[in-house]
């Protein structure tokens, strides 16, 4: 097992190497950030200064190795255009993001799996029907899209809650949240719905079609015949078989959810990383780009390795190292 | 093959929301196709707009003496015509991208499972940590880093994309590795590539059909995704997304018309594109045969 662990970090640290290096070479691809940070008709004297001042003069593997140095130590540079470390910069705007996003994962989980297993348990009732109908258009229709069906209906036309924003917060453990005042919690209420469509279809997709396939198994004849009822045996069998692949998907889902809030924080308003990494986009600010997509690649190496190391713990073969499954 | 396909045309007749989806996907694309000869209005063309008649809503006959039935969009331009031209770079999009992923993905998937050893591993580890990385955020990087245009966007939804396929293949060419036909070309004097391209790669095919419907459907959705946070394409072809992300300003006026009707549009085209991608992985899905 200690031989398993050492081999999965190793890959995990290479992996974050060389996306290190593919974020880094991709993004100081574009342009010349100079041109955005400097007025056009400043002197040369200036702009040189400047060049020299953020180290774009350096050949780019003299830059990458600066950049991997600086990284080491937690420092991810600074922002060209708000001059602030830009670790402080995502850190400042994490926690708007995490809540945004758990919110929306738990809102998926709650309301996804039962209504994925009553659809696998009686796929033919039309209800059933109605789901899977809801579960393809939260799968397939755009999430900036919804977004905007939310805001024309509950924001604009009814005036129920909010447009965008976040609305008033609450500072606890130095940290400023929305859900604990009914105030904050208006603000909440949309973007974390449309956030959480995606991941309602998926888990409606994902329960059905496991439940599907264990209500035909023997597991559940045998419970059947053993008198067990029909909602025991879902609750005790069916759910308990089918959660696992949940659970994995529920782990990687967190990731990208922080991923897909890019769209959903546009739209809303919401003051979180997605925002701030479109804004670094649109004024070139590269040091946030690249110490925004480090972060996030981190994140998503950490979860996958952490998947893994629980498979290998609930599953002995994959133990021994060699091919994982 | 033609009484198999007969009989499959029967089994998709019988679920009617999947053929209602088909029809609606077939009229779709003819609309697209046709554009130029169904719509009043040129949008692209410059010459034919006029800012008197800049968001009107719908019903309101314009300087072109012609009813705009859905109304106009901020710069005066047939809301109609945009959307159906809109539609066209859509698709376009949409189905350049599928066939390139496609096309990458399958072939990566099934050299892998073919020859095996370090080449599978890492081919399906890359594979692996790509699926694992959200599209959207790789595409706009991608799009960020290669600028505006049709072959920047290409490419980085093909970027997003092809791992899927690549999954894909690689499952379906790995189960049919181990059947006995395999086994049989093999022992045949025949050389590997005829083996992968002439047997193993048409057995795969139908799985790929599906996750290819599935994709065109995504990358659709993911261009109009980016060009509504203004990274997709140049201004001057709208795509529906641009056309959604131009109206949103309007909406809070009431001037909703603007970008609900490209939605629509875009939404339509999505949604009966996955239902019939839904029906095809009913009927591919050996598990579900009754």
């Amino acid at each position: 097992m200690l031989g398993y662990i050492i081999q999965r970090l190793l890959q995990a640290a290479i992996v974050m190497l060389a996306m290190s290096a593919l974020v880094f070479v991709g993004v100081y691809a574009i342009g010349n950030p100079i041109d955005v940070l400097i007025s056009p008709d400043a002197t040369q004297d200036i702009r040189e200064q400047a060049i020299r001042h953020y180290g774009l003069d350096l050949p780019l593997w003299q830059q990458y190795l600066a950049f991997l140095g600086r990284l080491l130590r937690g420092d991810l540079g600074t922002s060209f255009v708000l001059n602030i470390p830009v670790t402080e910069l995502v850190f400042s705007r994490l926690p708007a993001t995490i809540e945004l996003a758990f919110a929306a994962v738990l809102a998926g989980a709650f309301i996804g799996i039962p209504l994925g297993i009553y659809a696998g348990y009686r796929p033919r009732s039309p209800l059933s029907r109605g789901i899977m109908a809801l579960s393809v258009l939260g799968f397939s229709v755009p999430t900036f899209w919804i977004g905007l069906i939310l805001i024309l209906t509950f924001a604009v036309n009814l005036g129920w809650l909010p447009a965008g924003n976040r609305g008033p917060t609450v500072e606890v453990l130095g940290i400023e949240w929305s859900f604990l005042t009914w105030e904050g919690l208006q603000f909440l209420i949309l973007p974390a719905l449309n956030l959480s469509l995606f991941k309602l279809a998926m888990m409606i997709r994902l329960s059905r079609a496991g439940t599907r396939e264990v209500m035909l198994s023997d597991t559940v004849k045998f419970a059947r015949a053993a008198g067990l009822s029909e909602i025991t045996i879902l609750r005790r069998h069916v759910l308990r078989l089918i959660s696992i692949p949940l659970v994995t998907v529920f782990g990687l889902e967190l990731g990208s959810t922080l991923a897909f809030a890019v769209v959903t924080e546009t739209i809303f308003s919401w003051p979180g990383v997605g925002k701030l990494i479109i804004d670094s986009i649109t004024s070139l600010d590269r040091p946030v780009m690249v110490g925004y997509l480090v972060l996030v690649a981190f994140l998503f190496v950490t979860i996958n390795l952490i998947v893994d190391l629980t498979y290998a713990l609930l599953d002995p073969r994959l133990r021994r190292g060699g091919r994982a499954a | 093959m033609t009484a198999a396909f007969g009989a499959f045309w029967d089994e998709y007749r019988e679920n009617w929301v999947a053929v209602i989806a088909l029809a609606v996907v077939v009229v779709i694309v003819a609309a697209a196709l046709l554009a130029p000869w169904i719509t009043p209005q040129d949008p692209y063309d410059l010459a034919n707009l006029d800012l008197m008649d800049a968001r009107r809503p719908p019903g309101f006959v314009g300087s072109g003496g012609y009813e705009h039935w859905l109304g106009t969009d901020a710069q005066g331009r047939d809301l109609f015509s945009a959307i159906v031209y809109g539609l066209r770079i859509s698709l376009q999009m949409g189905i350049a991208a599928g066939a390139v992923a496609m096309s990458i993905g399958a072939l990566l998937g099934i050299l892998a499972a073919h020859s095996g050893g370090k080449v599978e591993t890492a081919i399906m580890r890359v594979v692996d940590l790509q699926l694992s990385f959200p599209a959207i955020l790789l595409a706009l990087v991608l799009v960020a880093v290669l600028g505006q245009g049709k072959v920047p966007l290409i490419i980085a939804l093909v970027a997003a994309q092809y791992a899927y396929f690549a999954r894909t293949a690689y499952g379906a060419a790995t189960a049919e590795r181990q059947k006995d036909y395999v086994e049989a070309a093999r022992a045949t004097p025949l050389p590997g590539r005829r083996v992968v391209f002439r047997h193993i790669l048409p057995n795969c095919l139908p799985p790929l059909i599906v996750v290819g419907t599935v994709q065109v459907a995504n990358a659709i959705a993911l261009e109009a995704t980016l060009s509504f946070l203004g990274l997709g394409l140049p201004p001057t072809e709208p795509s529906l997304g641009m056309l959604i992300a131009n109206g949103f300003q309007y909406m809070m006026s009431g001037r909703t018309w603007i970008s609900v009707y490209p939605g629509i549009a875009l939404i339509v085209l999505i949604v009966a594109i996955n239902v019939v991608g839904d029906q095809l992985r009913d009927q591919f899905n050996p598990r579900l045969r009754r």
